[in-house]
């Protein structure tokens, strides 16, 4: 074999062993796969643990409930349910197996060839599969039935016939995937792999998805046997079948009703083991299901510290706010993820709000709305607006009207199945009402006042049909249709080409004059945020660590967190000094260390600042900073950058 | 998109062809045919070659099949060699009944499942247990079973409803709605529970997206963003799961039917089955796959209609 596929091969080999121990892993692959075992064996066995003949009648003791004798009670002819069911499970699981096998020797082979062969070979298999598909399964079994006679083999396999075309659509896809990828690593390598590789490659890789259709199949087979021998198309008296078992109680639902349910039970059973194996495999199979098992405890909202306002005057204030996240990576405990969190905007003002990603800068924007994702709750501290605590119910009606958002996915933002028009309408409409002419009129204006070319044509388009910035203007437009006196803007140039973040930001920057508007801008650019804010706060690991007038802040950063960030920023690089990140990332929610949060990356870190919380000091009126070594900081930043390559 | 709907409807076409041809050379490969099934036991050879001759049986096999063809092509179905009966009519008579039922277990089952499904992705708790539990259990319910379940409580214990039988629309609405409410609930209960979870799955995607985000941010009311925004685009695979579930109570039906005595296409197709009444179960193979074909071209142009990337292509 090549030497390239060799852990190609490895990784595919330990697929399905992986597949199959998560699968033990989950309760309900478990007893679904215990419950199909118990009736394999109870069929297989039948003669020898059958208690009672399955065909010897008893006069005596017809259409009995359950007894000692008859646990399942009896038909009536007198004879023994439970005996008949374990004789009808070998010719109901026997015409499962030729179903599946059919479905499976049919499936794969089309979906090995259309994937391998590709070109006319894929197109006319391709064809076929759609053509199949259409073919109603019913029908087709009555037509070959009243050809070939009860013949339930033959039923069994044109079911498997006309399954197989689901299948083959799997295989095909996923050899179609090995295939490309193989080209892919075989370009770099010399030497094709031969397509024996590609098979071993494929079918182990297409195992899980190969499951889940037989398993649904399989289901699917069952219904439609037990269905034929109801009809008493298939398998004759005396030969006990479960579809002509219920046929039989169907005869004297008037006298014993009871006689319905086992058979019932134990069809219905199966057909649920067999759904329940398929979804567990295809859970298994994407390794997800361990996040989403994990319970979202709701704890009742504690009693949140009361606090009060403390700058007077601001149009929004945040105090010690705390956000604590359930849930996260199967955690059942609360982590916080944003801490003690105080920063104010003035009315008219323009605020950055600074830090790389995961530091909780979004979460604090979403706090402040009332939109937190599921599982984070604020559990302490105040956010007020206009001097109010927000409520839930004050946020509600803030939306949109006092306080609006514009996030980073222009196109994502905007709801692909409606035109511009529509969207923006919807939301002029809620905030200012009026007819449907007056709301299009000032949709209109709307989409003028953010600059956008001929917006009586924009209002007609779909969002695909938006390039970033034209769509990011329609956020923008959607975000001001309640006039709102505070614009959150969550990273709103970070998807846009330069040359379109420019305008945009300009567009920021002029309607924020016009209106009034005080704008909380989320970023990570420096660029961005020095260009547009009068302040900044920067944040590391849920804590803001420092704020000032952002000129102060660029020209001395007082964190050393703030002055590695500048760094990274390529404007701000001066000459002889390389171009490089902070070392290390963000620590995760959960993992923040005691002390000062960045004290790992930290080259001023020492002993002390392992110590406790770290508070904030106010080394100049107005430049606030929450590390313990801010005098160094200032004293070397006279002298050269710290962490300066020799 | 319309060249898309052209070779749809071009394949459909081809479809309804070769299950007809299909069928039909299957009849080639019947041990006894018609004229035998007519004759019964004891026949002479001479009556069964006139017989034959009579029914044209003894031409070759792609001429009946032309022949055959061109009376399909105009109306004209065939006779049944059983019955004596012209098979189109017949199965035009029978269709009111399937039909009602198909139709009327779709509809219910759109409207119970997309509730269920979005109470279930919005309320989560003990409702989305539910739901999900509901799906688990309408998943693995035999529709005929279950049928007999109903008529066993509704029918027989306490005789709310009629147990078998079906009253024409035109003739009695109420009568009519009397007679289809237990097999319409059998035959509903699976649809409601795929289309529950499909529309519970496709929801909890939409809602975490980004514009729903925006659109809570900037004021939208939560009905909007639920029903208007969320289902929505929640639609598309709702769309064509209803479209598998109708062809689905297509194979239901066939059993509902009996369990319910009712003069429906499935009641014909078992018992043209039995007797090996050929011409008749090719008939109702050509009218099932129409029906099939027509609501795959249904949910063809729902596509279109619910997503403008398609629509514009």
């Amino acid at each position: 074999m090549t030497e390239p596929s060799e852990p190609l091969a490895g990784k595919a080999s330990a697929r399905p062993a992986r597949l199959w121990r998560t699968l033990l892993r989950r309760p309900v692959a478990v007893v679904a796969l215990a419950y199909l075992g118990l009736l394999i064996v109870a069929a297989a066995a039948a003669p020898l643990l059958a208690p009672y003949d399955p065909t010897a009648t008893d006069l005596d003791h017809v259409l009995s409930g359950p007894t000692l004798s008859h646990p399942f009670g009896t038909d009536n002819l007198g004879r023994d349910v439970l005996s008949r069911l374990m004789y009808g499970g070998r010719v109901s699981l026997t015409g499962v197996a030729e179903a599946v096998l059919t479905t499976l020797v049919l499936g794969v082979t089309a979906g090995l060839l259309a994937g391998f062969a590709g070109g006319w070979v894929d197109r006319v298999i391709s064809w076929i599969v759609d053509m199949v598909l259409a073919v109603p399964v019913i029908i087709t079994l009555l037509v070959v039935l009243s050809v070939v006679g009860s013949n339930e083999t033959a039923a069994m396999i044109t079911v498997g016939v006309l399954t197989a075309p689901g299948l083959a659509r799997v295989v095909r896809g996923t050899t179609m995937a090995v295939r490309k990828e193989l080209y892919v690593s075989a370009a770099r390598v010399a030497g094709l792999p031969g397509r024996r590789i590609v098979i071993g490659q494929v079918l182990p890789r297409a195992a899980g998805p190969i499951i889940v259709q037989v398993s649904l199949g399989a289901g699917g087979a069952l219904l439609a046997q037990a269905g034929i021998e109801f009809l008493g198309l298939g398998v004759q008296p005396p030969t006990p079948t479960w579809g002509g078992m219920v046929n039989d109680a169907s005869q004297v639902i008037d006298k014993q009703p009871f006689l319905l349910l086992p058979t019932g039970l134990v069809v219905g059973l199966a057909i649920l083991a067999f759904g329940l194996l398929g979804d567990a495999v295809r859970d298994a199979a994407a390794d997800r299901g361990s996040r989403s098992s994990t319970r979202i405890r709701r704890r009742r909202a504690g009693p949140v510290q009361p606090v009060s306002p403390e700058a007077p005057g601001a149009l929004l204030e945040l105090r010690d706010v705390r956000v604590e996240l359930t849930g996260l990576d199967g955690n059942r405990d609360a982590v916080p993820v944003v801490d003690g969190v105080s920063l104010h905007i003035s009315p008219g003002e323009t605020v950055g709000l600074v830090g790389e990603s995961g530091c909780g800068k979004s979460i604090t924007g979403r706090a402040v709305l009332g939109l937190l994702p599921p599982g984070a709750e604020c559990t302490a501290g105040g956010i007020f607006f206009d001097g109010a605590r927000l409520t839930a119910r004050s946020r509600r009606a803030a939306r949109g009207k006092r306080i609006a958002l514009v996030s980073q996915e222009p196109v994502g933002s905007l709801d692909p199945v409606f035109t511009v028009g529509h969207q923006v309408d919807e939301l002029v409409r809620r905030h200012h009402g009026g007819r449907r002419a007056a709301v299009r009129a000032r949709t209109l204006d709307l989409l003028a006042s953010v600059r956008l070319p001929d917006p009586a044509a924009v209002v007609k388009r779909y969002p695909h049909e938006l390039s970033g910035g034209m769509a990011q203007r329609v956020a923008i437009a959607m975000a001001l249709a309640g006039d709102p006196r505070l614009l959150i803007a969550d990273e709103p140039t970070t998807a846009l080409d330069v040359t379109v973040q420019a305008e945009i930001l300009d567009l920021l920057r002029g309607l924020q004059q016009q209106r009034g508007m005080a704008i909380l801008l989320i970023s990570h650019d420096w660029g961005v945020v020095a260009d547009l804010c009068a302040r900044a706060y920067v944040m590391y690991a849920g804590h803001i660590v420092e704020s000032a007038p952002v000129l102060p802040l660029v020209d001395g950063p007082r964190h050393p967190y703030t002055a590695g960030l500048l760094r990274c920023g390529p404007r701000s690089v001066a000459p002889r000094t390389m171009l490089r990140a902070i070392e290390g990332g963000v620590p995760g929610p959960g993992e923040w260390p005691a002390g000062c949060h960045f004290r790992a990356r930290c080259p001023l870190a020492d002993n002390d600042c392992a110590q406790g919380p770290i508070a904030m000091a106010e080394p100049e009126s107005g430049h606030r900073t929450r590390c313990l070594h801010h005098t160094d900081l200032a004293k070397e930043s006279d002298d050269e950058p710290i962490g300066t390559p020799a | 998109m319309y060249r898309f709907i052209l070779r749809r409807l071009a394949m459909s076409v081809v479809v309804v062809f070769a299950v007809s041809l299909l069928t039909f050379l299957l009849e080639a490969l019947v041990p006894g045919d018609a004229a035998r099934t007519i004759l019964g036991q004891n026949y002479t050879p001479q009556a069964y070659a006139q017989l034959r001759a009579q029914l044209g049986l003894d031409r070759p096999l792609l001429v009946q099949y032309w022949d055959w063809l061109v009376g399909a092509l105009h109306g004209n179905l065939g006779v049944s060699p059983i019955s004596g009966l012209d098979v189109g009519s017949q199965v035009v008579a029978r269709l009111g009944v399937t039909l009602s039922l198909i139709v009327v277990t779709t509809l219910v089952a759109a409207v119970v499942g997309i509730v269920l499904g979005v109470l279930g992705a919005v309320r989560g708790g003990v409702l989305g247990k539910l739901v999900d539990v509901l799906s688990l259990v309408g998943f693995a319910l035999p529709a005929f079973w279950f049928g007999l379940v109903l008529v066993t409580v509704f029918a027989v214990s306490i005789r709310l409803l009629p147990a078998t039988g079906y009253t024409a629309f035109a003739s009695s609405p109420s009568a009519w709605l009397h007679t289809i409410i237990l097999p319409v609930i059998a035959l509903a209960v699976q649809p409601i529970a795929v289309i529950a979870k499909q529309t519970r799955d496709g929801m909890s995607d939409t809602l975490r997206k980004d514009f729903v985000h925006s659109l809570r941010a900037n004021g939208a009311s939560e009905f909007s963003v639920l029903f208007r925004h969320g289902l929505r685009n929640a639609a598309i695979p709702v769309v064509t799961v209803v479209g598998l579930m109708f062809v689905g109570l297509l194979n239901a039906t066939v059993l509902v039917e009996t369990v319910f005595a009712m003069p429906g296409l499935g009641g014909l197709a078992v018992q043209s089955s039995m007797q090996h009444d050929l011409p008749v179960i090719q008939g109702l193979a050509v009218a099932f796959t129409v029906i099939v074909v027509l609501v795959n071209l249904l949910v063809d142009l729902a596509y279109g209609w619910l997503n403008p990337k398609v629509r514009v292509a």
